[in-house]
């Protein structure tokens, strides 16, 4: 039996339009989603837009608190996780 | 001292941000920098106007972290990072890059490094318009050819 943890989850881009929030908070528990890649397939379990824009195999960068990483990054409670397609500033 | 990253909506003179790159400071001997600015033309498409996004924080947080990488790997002075955010029409200034040094090689260098990172790892995201009112506007693809720049330096 895990506690559930809080986590905010951000989207940019193209991934933000296609999901329609830019921001959202979510509950799981450790057993759910234990690192950012788990938190992906539990976010591609929901469905479309979800299933579609961060599908295996589509070019999705992700962040944690704010510095990108690896999908086996660890989640805590209070982590912020952001999705996104590779940049294109400058 | 002025803040070494801005993200703004506002336009930038280069010349007032070299004069105070290097103000006072008599060891500089080479002042290097790069000013991106938007085309007309991408992908063979004519592109009436861009809007720039970003992920406000982990934008400033990334561009600190890598002119921290630059003055460790490089023997520079200052450095000193604008990037513009929001709407933007061709001809328009978007970003700014310059570095000082005692000699031209080393501000060169960081100067080229610190815009490839840029290119690759800095969260901005660009969305173009074409002139025809009736095309929806679209997001611009990452480059292979910058994530091939950013590899030569080895980080």
């Amino acid at each position: 039996m895990s506690t559930a943890i809080h986590i905010t989850v951000k989207y940019f881009a193209s991934i933000r339009e296609a999901i329609g929030v830019s921001s959202e908070s979510i509950s799981v528990t450790g057993s759910q989603a234990s690192s950012v890649g788990a938190l992906r397939d539990m976010l591609i379990a929901k469905g479309v837009p979800y299933a579609e824009v961060l599908a295996r195999g589509r070019s999705v960068r992700t962040a944690l608190n704010q510095a990108m990483c690896e999908e086996s990054a660890n989640l805590v409670d209070g982590s912020e996780v952001a999705f996104f397609p590779p940049v294109t500033g400058g | 001292m002025t803040s070494r990253v801005s993200i703004q909506t506002e336009d930038f003179d280069v010349s007032t941000e070299l004069a105070r790159l290097r103000a006072g400071d008599k060891r500089v001997g080479a002042v290097c920098s790069f000013v991106g600015t938007v085309r007309d033309l991408n992908e063979g498409d004519a592109v009436s106007e861009l809007e720039l996004e970003h992920y406000e924080g982990m934008t400033e947080k990334s561009l600190e972290a890598m002119i921290d990488v630059a003055f460790k790997r490089f023997d520079i002075y200052a450095a000193r990072i604008i990037h513009r955010v929001g709407k933007l029409k061709p001809l328009d200034q978007i970003v700014f890059v310059a570095v000082t040094s005692a000699h031209r090689h080393e501000s060169f260098q960081a100067c080229e490094f610190l815009m490839d990172y840029l290119k690759t790892e800095a969260p901005f995201w660009k969305k173009e318009q074409t002139p025809h009112a009736n095309q929806p506007s679209r997001w611009v693809d990452a480059r292979s050819s910058d994530d091939a720049a950013m590899l030569r330096w080895s980080i």
